[in-house]
């Protein structure tokens, strides 16, 4: 029999530290729903993701029932819809997004993600109305997730598109100021996107993925918080094994449910993502685990270098327990999904350039991160291209996701709810970078020899 | 289907056989038990197989754990998977 201390110890980790399955996300490909006719268009999209997804919901419900364990959300993510609706002549594409939302209520999932178009190395006229119609397609839905992946290693950065998601984000704060900007929580701008990821906002089932297929993505800080109570003033060593092993039963605990889940829909088993996703709740926040290692405030100095070791030894202790790992495997640092980030941003200590800095060694980007309401469109893409350009440079995702939240300022807090949490409002430079943005163009692509 | 089932409470005469009694009435069959009393709570481990009983995982589930809060005990079954995946390779 097993041991009853590990049986035990598993039940503490639930109940006690937070341990949970965050998501698990069906990806569909809708290419074969294009049409001419934009509203057969939404019906077939609306269709096929009701008939896919149909017993997503039960399923998962299931598998938390029999093993125990919650499964946070549950999740769909499609095709980039710029690919799916362009066949169309229609120029706003918000009648798809509402058949999106009105699929992910009747199959019952907390998102949908997909309302996306991939323009690195340009815009498709699909691309272009895509993100035209980002602004009223956020705000005259509840449930639809969008991106766009406007740079990558091998194609560079688009600058143009940088451009317009300045834009396109005041437009969404916007759109939606009576609720908070809420609908900037929902959009990220990408460089170097997956195709395989299951969080959100930013998920979308890529051109290279089969019909149908079943990613899920793991949690645990405060399990890993709690494992490094334990090793006090112990050298950085015995830190990075702590998370190791860790990380791999977690991980372990993934692979089973995505396993489950997959043969019970009838659907292949996708990837498992190797993330440290945290919650609002006291106890699973990525900052404290960084505190715990030594630092008084996350965001000071050895912040980063704390989060290099947690992200690094947080995938080497996965990557054994999953037979296939994908998406964007790492920590992530959403700043108001994470109690501790939002207290170390509201003490002033963590400041937009760390974040920026952090997520050179982490996944995914500056998450979740509100700024004053009057932040200039172009400032909003400068941020976005110096996220670009470390995605680009260290050949890994970087994303922006920033609520410039309407009538807020450097101070406020903009209360989302739920996992979305809560954002202090904090600063940004005030010097322009608009001439900078106004250059538009395209940033080559780097080197990839003589690499120092 | 092999399950874990787990009991916590405060210690008094009884539990097991209570947790037993309740197993029994659904058919479901003991494998192996452990129990022990840690901080002053007690608490049992047990190996069950769900395979014999007429009623449905869930139906045992809920049994149980309806029944238990009746008895003031924290009645919880997992299937083993989870703990084999957790702390073996």
């Amino acid at each position: 029999m097993l041991n009853t201390y590990d049986i035990l110890q598993t039940i503490d980790m639930l109940d006690n530290q937070h341990l949970d399955i965050r998501t698990v996300t069906m990806g569909i490909n809708l290419l074969d729903c294009a049409h001419p006719h934009i509203d057969t268009c939404a019906r077939r999209v609306y269709d096929k993701i009701c008939r896919q997804a149909e017993k997503l919901l039960p399923v998962a419900q299931g598998i938390e029932e029999e093993l125990g364990i919650p499964i946070v959300n549950k999740r769909i993510s499609v095709t980039p819809i710029a690919m799916v609706a362009q066949a169309s002549d229609e120029t706003d594409y918000t009648p798809i997004a509402k058949a999106m939302d009105r699929a992910a209520a009747t199959c019952g999932v907390d998102f949908i993600g997909g309302f996306s178009a991939l323009v690195q190395k340009g815009l498709t006229k699909g691309d272009r109305r895509l993100i035209d119609s980002i602004p009223q397609a956020l705000a005259e839905t509840k449930l639809v997730c969008a991106s766009v992946n406007v740079g990558s290693t091998k194609a560079g950065i688009n600058m143009d598109a940088v451009a317009a998601m300045g834009k396109i984000v005041k437009q969404t704060a916007q759109a939606t100021a009576q609720q908070g900007s809420i609908g900037c929580a929902k959009l990220v701008v990408f460089c170097n996107a997956v195709e395989d990821n299951p969080f959100m906002a930013g998920a979308f089932h890529g051109p290279g993925e089969p019909e149908c297929a079943i990613n899920v993505g793991v949690s645990g800080p405060g399990v890993v918080y709690h494992a490094l109570q334990e090793a006090k003033g112990k050298p950085f060593d015995e830190v990075a094994e702590i998370i190791k092993k860790t990380a791999f039963r977690i991980t372990r605990m993934g692979q089973l449910v995505a396993r489950l889940a997959a043969s019970r829909l009838d659907v292949p088993f996708g990837v498992v993502d190797l993330s440290l996703a945290p919650t609002p709740a006291v106890g699973d926040s990525v900052a404290r685990i960084l505190e715990e290692m030594g630092l008084s405030v996350c965001g000071t100095h050895g912040t980063t270098a704390a989060l290099a070791l947690l992200n690094d030894a947080v995938k080497k202790g996965g990557l054994m327990a999953s037979g296939r790992v994908g998406g964007l495997s790492g920590a992530f640092i959403p700043v108001s999904e994470d109690e501790g980030m939002i207290a170390a941003a509201r003490s002033g200590v963590l400041t937009l350039d760390k974040l920026e800095a952090m997520t050179c060694v982490c996944s995914v980007g500056l998450d979740m991160i509100a700024v004053p309401g009057d932040t200039p469109a172009e400032t909003i893409s400068a941020i976005i291209a110096d996220e670009a350009a470390i995605g680009m440079v260290n050949n890994k995702t970087t994303a922006v996701r920033l609520i410039p939240a309407v009538g807020c300022q450097v101070g406020d807090t903009v209360d989302f709810g739920g996992l979305l949490g809560a954002a202090p409002v904090m600063p940004v430079h005030q010097e322009s970078a608009a001439d900078f943005i106004a250059r538009g163009g395209h940033i080559p692509a780097p080197l990839h020899s003589l690499k120092n | 289907m092999r399950a874990i089932v787990s009991v916590f409470s405060q210690d008094r005469i009884g539990i097991i056989a209570d947790v037993c009694t309740l197993l029994a009435a659904m058919k479901v069959n003991v494998l192996d038990l452990s129990q022990t009393i840690m901080d002053g709570v007690f608490t049992m481990v047990m190996l069950v197989d769900t395979a014999t009983s007429d009623l449905s995982f869930d139906e045992v589930r809920t049994t149980l754990v309806d029944k238990g809060k009746e008895l003031g005990l924290d009645i919880r079954i997992q299937r083993e998977d989870i703990f084999n995946a957790m702390h073996r390779i």
